[in-house]
């Protein structure tokens, strides 16, 4: 079902290597923008096209690109964002894995559009045989003329370069991945500056997620007016998205965003259904810094309606009763979940990769995690809950990047939708150690206020 | 005496030192950078450092490193603590590495682990006696949907199953066997 854009050739066999892709069509949008189009036109199709970063925030790529500042005489920078470690999220991986040339090819033609001779692949440390991959595929881009000096022979030089990280979340931040390009700590900058004014190595710089830079080939071939026919309002084009957890069939999907949450959930399709013949009883949308939803506010918004995969549709009723698209990181909890040692888990997480910076954020992460910990091994108090919710009301919107937010938002949404499984904990001390609280209502159609 | 210290600390430091193939990798590392920004070449080659010099990064190894990149040793160590993937004290040969984040948990990261310390007898972040093997519990490593996972040097095991973990741990014992 849908319009696949970037997975469409995902299963010709040996289509990592460049003999393929090309004879795939591969390279198209480079000849076609390199040698038809200028920067400013490029920008322009991605305007149209209303394509969203796909990295987390959904800022539209267009824009974004209209900011870079390009004063006389200093070089500009792409940086692609390949850091990939939100919980949830391994649809980047997929991409680079298995169609290494498609983000070349955007990669080339987005570094024109921005006049980057030199743009670099910011990759998570832990996909090293990914690096290899990459590297690969920029050889054979180089021997065959897309890479280098004088590309195609209109005088636009570039190189790509790949990074590789070393294990920490908050590289993928966009000012703490150019520290960390820098060869410094990943802490993130105070904005502003921005990093198109001044980003790597104080030079104007675009940062863009993986996802968002591979769909710039489809784009430019098509052009942005059709793109942008494809799905719904201001979520167009198509969007991957990671589904993991209590599924039938975890993996990475390409879809329209047109389709239904319930559809993507039990369709044979997507992700056929919650595993083992159980119950949904949970599901964190967008990756884990996204609120999580029980199944009836997943599945219809809270007026009612059928719930969307996209992005307007996902945050319908805002923190309230919805959620967020995030990065696509779809996270599935059956019956048998635990909501308080999932958000746990999440809490400790975010604690390990605080960067230490703020006080909000490195105190409150820590304090999030102890008093989770001590609910979940049953010794929690009923004041404790009250304190979390103080605590990540207190990081919120008070740091200097977004890791506070999305280490508040988890604990906030756990605590606003399963605060009962919270008071079973703490009443049952030992009865929670070795079962569970269930579905409980969770699963139950919504009660709409009249 | 003296003398004799500073011919045992010369022969330490002469065996910190990348060999012709790795210099060669190093220098291809620091030419993506424009001139005078050799430091952004800092993660890439203290992941060769610790490739090289017995999977950690000593403090000689990041003396050397520093050396090698013209920067101060502090430059070194504040980065090298910073990320997860530096080990700053020797490990075993192999590591396991283990997720136990959200997905990976609700998926049996859990049982994974336990027995994982079962069939090693040690805890995270503890050795084997024989020096072979080191588990270390890790959080997402962009494998949620292939859980239960862990990576082992530069390769990633997904779907691990009791049985797959007695295969792998049998994989590298005989691999240690052949090296040592
Ligand atoms: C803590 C944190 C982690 C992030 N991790 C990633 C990541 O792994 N990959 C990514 O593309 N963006 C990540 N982002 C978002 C980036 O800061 C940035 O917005 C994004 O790379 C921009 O690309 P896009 O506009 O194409 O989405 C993260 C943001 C925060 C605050
Ligand atoms: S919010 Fe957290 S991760 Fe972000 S800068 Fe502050 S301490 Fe670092
Ligand atoms: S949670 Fe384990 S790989 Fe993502």
């Amino acid at each position: 079902m849908g319009v696949k854009l970037l997975l469409d050739k995902a299963h010709v066999p040996g289509i990592r290597t460049y003999d393929v892709y090309r004879r795939e069509g591969g390279y198209r949008s480079v000849e076609k923008a390199l040698k038809e189009m200028t920067p400013e036109s490029i920008v322009e199709e991605v305007k149209k096209s209303g394509l969203r970063g796909r990295g987390g925030a959904g800022f539209p790529a267009g824009m974004k690109w209209s900011f870079i500042a390009k004063p006389e005489g200093v070089p500009r920078h792409l940086v692609c964002n390949a850091d990939e470690s939100e919980p949830g999220t391994f649809k980047d991986r997929y991409l680079m894995e298995f169609l290494p040339h498609l983000l070349l090819e955007g990669l080339i033609v987005s570094s024109f559009a921005l006049g980057s001779n030199d743009t670099y692949i910011y990759i998570r440390g832990e996909y090293a045989w990914i690096t290899d991959i990459l590297e690969e595929a920029i050889k054979e881009a180089h021997a065959n003329g897309w890479l280098g000096k004088n590309i195609l022979g209109t005088g636009f030089d570039c190189n790509i370069h790949v990074q590789r990280g070393a294990g920490a979340y908050i590289c993928g931040e966009e000012t703490a991945l150019i520290e960390s390009l820098e060869g410094n700590r990943g802490n993130p900058r105070i904005k502003p500056p921005f990093p198109a004014i001044q980003g790597l190595w104080q030079r104007p710089t675009v940062v863009n997620n993986v996802e968002t830079l591979a769909s710039i080939g489809p784009i430019i071939n098509m052009g942005g007016d059709e793109y942008a026919k494809i799905g719904v309002g201001r979520s167009t084009g198509t969007k991957l998205i990671s589904a993991c957890g209590n599924i039938n069939k975890p993996g990475v999907y390409e879809i329209d965003m047109t389709i239904s949450v319930e559809d993507f959930i039990y369709s044979d399709e997507f992700c056929g259904g919650i595993a083992n013949g159980k119950k949904l009883k949970a599901c964190i949308p967008g990756g884990s810094s996204v609120p999580i939803l029980p199944a009836n506010l997943l599945l219809k918004t809270a007026k009612g309606e059928t719930r969307y995969m996209n992005y307007e549709s996902l945050s319908d009723g805002g923190f309230a009763t919805g959620s967020m698209m995030g990065s696509g990181g779809f996270i599935v909890l059956d019956e048998d979940q635990c909501i308080v040692k999932n958000t746990y888990t999440l809490a400790r997480f975010y604690r390990h990769e605080s960067c230490g910076q703020c006080s909000p954020c490195r105190e409150g992460t820590g304090w999030m995690e102890k008093i989770l910990q001590k609910i979940e091994t049953g010794k929690g108090s009923m004041s404790d809950i009250d304190l979390l919710w103080d605590i990540q009301r207190k990081i919120e919107g008070n740091t200097i990047c977004p890791l506070g937010d999305a280490a508040a938002w988890p604990v906030a949404a756990a605590i606003r939708h399963f605060r009962d499984e919270f008071e079973w904990h703490i009443n049952n001390p030992e009865l929670s150690q070795t079962s569970n609280f269930g579905l409980q209502h969770y699963a139950d159609p919504i009660h709409v206020p009249a | 005496m003296l003398c004799a210290q500073s011919i045992e600390k010369k022969r330490f430091y002469m065996s910190i030192q990348f060999n012709e193939q790795q210099m060669a990798e190093c220098k291809r590392l620091i030419a993506r950078y424009p001139e005078g920004k050799q430091k952004s070449a800092l993660l890439p080659v203290l992941h060769l450092a610790q490739e090289s010099f017995d999977g950690w990064l000593s403090t000689e190894t990041m003396d050397y490193v520093a050396s090698v990149l013209s920067i101060e040793p502090i430059e070194v160590y504040e980065v090298a603590s910073f990320y997860s993937m530096y080990n700053l004290k020797p490990v075993g040969q192999f590591v396991f590495e283990v997720c136990q984040t959200g997905p990976c948990m609700v998926s049996g990261s859990d049982n994974i682990i336990t027995y994982i310390q079962q069939q090693l007898d040690i805890k995270p972040g503890e050795t084997t006696k024989d020096g072979i093997f080191t588990l270390k519990l890790v959080e997402c490593l962009g494998a949620c949907g292939y859980a239960p996972m862990m990576q082992v040097g530069k390769i990633y095991k997904e779907h691990l199953t009791k049985e797959k973990v007695d295969a792998i741990i049998t994989e590298y014992r005989s691999q240690a066997a052949v090296k040592n």
